[in-house]
């Protein structure tokens, strides 16, 4: 079953910018899927009409079949919607912007207690459920809007840039938290900025450009198709002068550093043999987090030339 | 069921914030009209005569009472409404199952509930410094309760179009103020001469004043069953341009 079915999706704001020039998308249930584009190219637009926080000039939405203009509380029901901006009264305590929230979707006082304390717990903001949301720090913030967007036990989860702002040990733990309930079933769509983010986590990235969808694709594919990857070598002794190995470009990031391409398919074996034969040991070795970036940036570059 | 269960939490969240701050949003309209008894009610009101055959400071106890419900009913609408639309937490009812007709009420509710304890509290100080009596209760109670719906309604429409804060003032100081003190809170329309008498029948605050008055003291310069439909009117009428409004998402969806 598709959880998200969108057909040629507009929207033209008052001031006249077309947003959304007909896009088209699904999402397949389960998936953890990726929307990935450049600043303004229509991310938080696609997900603000998803989320009916934004109207829409044209096309039509549908999630786990239910049409949007037919039946919008059954739509609305099954999302949970995270933002890329903090939007709850800061004021208010912690509890009972999770409670308020079940409220709103119908989950009677009770029930709707019992939900946010369990949101809560497995937010590791419990404690705080008494203290007024402008207190908490960024990453509890973020935090609170994912328990928040939860209580009503949605089977689609949306994020708008989840992670945005927050430290590595954070953003890597709530990574975590979203493989856990992806694994239990929740279909999760993300957008971010981290690239890395979307290549760690998800099954398969669309991209969007100028409006429009400018790529579709399973992440493991979209992967493939780089033609070139690069490597980080930390070695033992300081390198002065850089040897010329056929096949590999070197580049020297300090004197314990180097930064090599790699040609896609050809292995590292002949670089490690002309590192040993210049006498340079390699003690390890890690890929450069740049692939998706460095997809991303060439897909929006192919695309913008084929729109011009 | 589910519509109850968020109309109810609407309103759980409403009386909890004005609660809160009760500092803020009680205690004011209490102090206030405590110091328009003393001042206009014993010491200016004593030197006065009566007033459509009551003491003066019996006379303006309906009045202060209900401009007391229209401030607070409007000011709780329209000040949490923005707030929400301001800080985005509007988002939070918008992406939820919700009709907009239930948040409408929900806001509606939540004024009347601060509109009516605030009233509540102004007619217990009231109580000390006149001689406080209810001639039909039904009346009073109805125009009570519609005179603070109407006002919610009101305060949620200027809180659709409000763009700042300034903009949730300038109703209230411009128009609902002027309005009120013209309504005939401190005195009877037959005092005025005949062309302000017709000028003053074109405000809508006059017809609740009064027949908040006749429940109360059993005394109004309208006939009561004309302000009840003309309450009720108001009431249709702002009804449905707010919900017409929030349907459409004038203000909050772009």
């Amino acid at each position: 079953m598709k959880a998200l079915r969108i057909r040629n999706l507009q929207k033209t704001y008052a001031g006249g910018v077309q947003a959304l020039r007909g896009i088209d998308l699904e999402v397949e249930e389960g998936d953890f899927f990726a929307l990935l584009g450049p600043n303004g190219a229509g991310k938080s637009t696609t997900i603000g009409i998803v989320c009916s926080l934004v109207n829409k000039s044209g096309g039509s939405v549908e999630v786990f079949g239910h049409d949007q203009d037919l039946a919008p509380e059954m739509v609305k029901s099954c999302i949970g919607y995270v933002p890329q901006e903090f939007n709850f009264n800061p004021f208010e305590p912690v509890g009972e912007i999770v409670i308020n929230q079940a409220g709103y979707y119908g989950l009677p006082r009770a029930e709707a207690r019992r939900r946010a304390e369990r949101c809560l717990r497995q937010l590791e903001l419990w404690d705080k459920r008494e203290k007024q949301a402008r207190s908490l720090s960024g990453g509890m913030k973020r935090r609170l809007m994912i328990a928040r967007a939860l209580v009503h036990r949605p089977r689609l989860l949306i994020l708008d840039e989840p992670t945005a702002g927050v430290d590595i040990e954070i953003r890597l733990s709530m990574w975590e938290f979203l493989r856990g309930i992806n694994a239990d079933g929740i279909t999760i769509i993300l957008t971010t900025h981290y690239l890395e983010e979307a290549e760690s986590l998800c099954r398969n990235i669309a991209i969007i450009n100028n409006g429009q969808i400018a790529e579709r694709a399973e992440m493991r594919e979209m992967l493939r198709r780089l033609h070139q990857q690069d490597v980080i070598l930390d070695v033992v002794d300081p390198v002065e002068t850089l040897p010329e190995i056929p096949g590999y470009r070197l580049k020297r990031l300090d004197a314990c550093m180097l930064e090599a391409e790699v040609t896609a398919g050809r292995g590292l074996n002949d670089l490690f043999e002309g590192l040993s034969a210049a006498g340079i040991q390699v003690l390890s070795m890690r890929n450069k987090q740049n692939r998706l970036e460095q997809l991303f940036l060439d897909m929006v570059h192919h695309h913008q030339e084929g729109s011009a | 069921m589910r519509y109850w269960t968020a109309f109810s939490t609407i309103v759980i969240k409403e009386v909890l914030r004005f609660s809160r701050i009760w500092v803020q949003t009680v205690l004011p309209p209490a102090i206030t009209t405590a110091l328009y008894f003393v001042i206009f009610g014993t010491l200016i009101g004593s030197q006065l005569g009566e007033m459509d055959g009551l003491r003066y400071v019996d006379f303006i106890v309906p009045g202060l009472i209900l401009m007391a419900v229209i401030s607070n009913s409007y000011a709780n609408v329209v000040s949490s409404f923005y707030q929400a639309k301001f800080q985005r937490n509007v988002e939070e009812l918008l992406i939820a199952p919700i009709p907009p007709w239930v948040v409408l009420w929900g806001y509606v509710a939540g004024g009347v509930a601060r509109g009516v304890m605030v009233g509540l509290l102004v007619t217990l100080v009231s109580m000390i410094f006149s001689d406080f009596r209810i001639h039909s209760i039904g009346i009073t109670l109805a125009v009570f309760v519609l005179t603070s719906v109407l006002f919610s309604l009101a305060g949620f429409i200027n809180a659709i179009f409000a763009n700042s804060f300034d903009d949730i003032a300038i109703i209230p100081t411009f128009v609902l103020t002027p309005l009120t003190y013209l309504g005939g809170v401190f005195y009877s329309i037959s005092m005025l001469p005949e062309f302000w008498q017709q000028v003053s029948l074109a405000n809508p605050v006059l017809y609740m004043i009064n027949a908040f008055r006749y429940g109360l003291l059993g005394v109004s310069d309208i006939p009561v069953g004309i302000a009840v439909h003309i309450i009720l009117g108001f009431i249709a009428v702002l009804f449905f341009v707010a919900l017409y409004l929030l349907k459409k998402g004038i203000g909050i969806k772009s």
